[in-house]
């Protein structure tokens, strides 16, 4: 048939709209034998639990993107909450009722000027705490390799073209220091409930890679 | 690898398997048990060199670190992590029936 494909098809896809990890539908892999047996072995002799491994899971699960949203936009709202946030984001974040860990976590402010982007050039260090796990893109050889040399040019294959005025600053993270970008609010959001306003901070944006948008 | 040349960004994205999730847990547990650190985490992913991140996956990568890093601080020997991985492999050819 020659419109045979398969446009509107959500075959393997999840309920995110994301497709699964290959793995997942393939036979066994070396490495899944390997994270199996290192689990069992660690269980068996004491040093975790299948509670604490299942616990840790749904933690994970249940920290996204609309963590940093929240903090970001009672940061819009509200001028003392900023000031605080950009002093020190672990305390705040901590009383916001996060669960940041022992890292330093430092909010980076955009505003008409400066634009801020974060990397891991080292490994994936990002601020799983407050946006869930990282995407692919951010773990990836090119995005750590090219981010800190030419940034402009990673940010328009996102589609994100900055006017030339503006400064653009690279923040590497460390597996002790973690960055969050607070980025300026857009004129079209101003005088929103800072609820509504959450909706606006995309994930995105609180990497550096994509501005708020309106949501649909 | 910052300032290294390399070729576009791949914007795709995809959800994480059990598997992934589990070797996460593992870091970050056996990491809060003081058996391993990120940079201990780190070190051995470096040490597989470049070659690694084209063959192996993000969780791959940390498996194999993790595993490296317990024989490392004495929590499991190679001999045992050998003889369970032929145990669960005699168990099935999925994940599902092997875990």
């Amino acid at each position: 048939m020659p419109h045979d494909h398969h446009d509107h098809s959500h075959e393997g896809l999840s309920t995110s709209g994301h497709p699964y990890r290959a793995d997942n539908d393939t036979g066994l892999s070396y490495w899944q034998v390997m994270e199996i047996a290192l689990r069992e072995l660690l269980i068996e002799k004491g040093y975790l639990t299948a509670a604490q491994i299942h616990a840790q899971i749904n933690a994970m699960d249940s920290r996204s993107p609309a963590n940093g949203a929240r903090v970001v936009a009672r940061a819009w709202v509200d001028p003392e909450f900023k000031a605080a946030l950009l002093d020190n984001a672990s305390e705040v974040s901590r009383a916001m009722g996060f669960d940041i860990g022992p890292m330093h976590l430092i909010a980076l402010e955009n505003t008409d000027e400066v634009h801020n982007v974060v990397v891991c050039t080292l490994c994936s260090c990002y601020p799983r705490n407050l946006l869930g796990l990282p995407p692919d893109w951010y773990k990836s050889r090119a995005y750590r390799s090219r981010t800190v040399i030419e940034p402009r040019k990673v940010l328009s294959e996102f589609g994100l073209n900055l006017p030339e005025q503006m400064q653009v600053r690279v923040h590497d993270s460390t597996a002790d220091m973690r960055y969050i970008v607070i980025p300026a609010q857009p004129e079209d959001s101003f005088g929103l409930s800072e609820e509504a306003l959450a909706a606006w901070v995309t994930r995105d944006s609180m990497i550096g890679v994509g501005l708020p948008l309106a949501p649909k | 690898m910052g300032g290294d040349p390399a070729g576009p960004i791949n914007p795709d994205e995809h959800d994480f398997a059990l598997w992934e999730k589990r070797v996460d847990a593992l870091m970050v547990l056996t990491s809060a048990a003081g058996l391993m650190t990120t940079d201990s985490l780190r070190r051995v992913l470096e040490d597989m060199g470049p070659d690694a991140y084209e063959t192996m996956t993000y969780y791959e990568r940390w498996i194999a670190s993790v595993a490296q890093n317990m024989v490392e601080a004495g929590a499991v020997t190679t001999e045992e992590l050998g003889a369970k991985m032929t145990e669960v492999r005699a168990r099935g050819s999925t994940y599902g029936a092997a875990s």
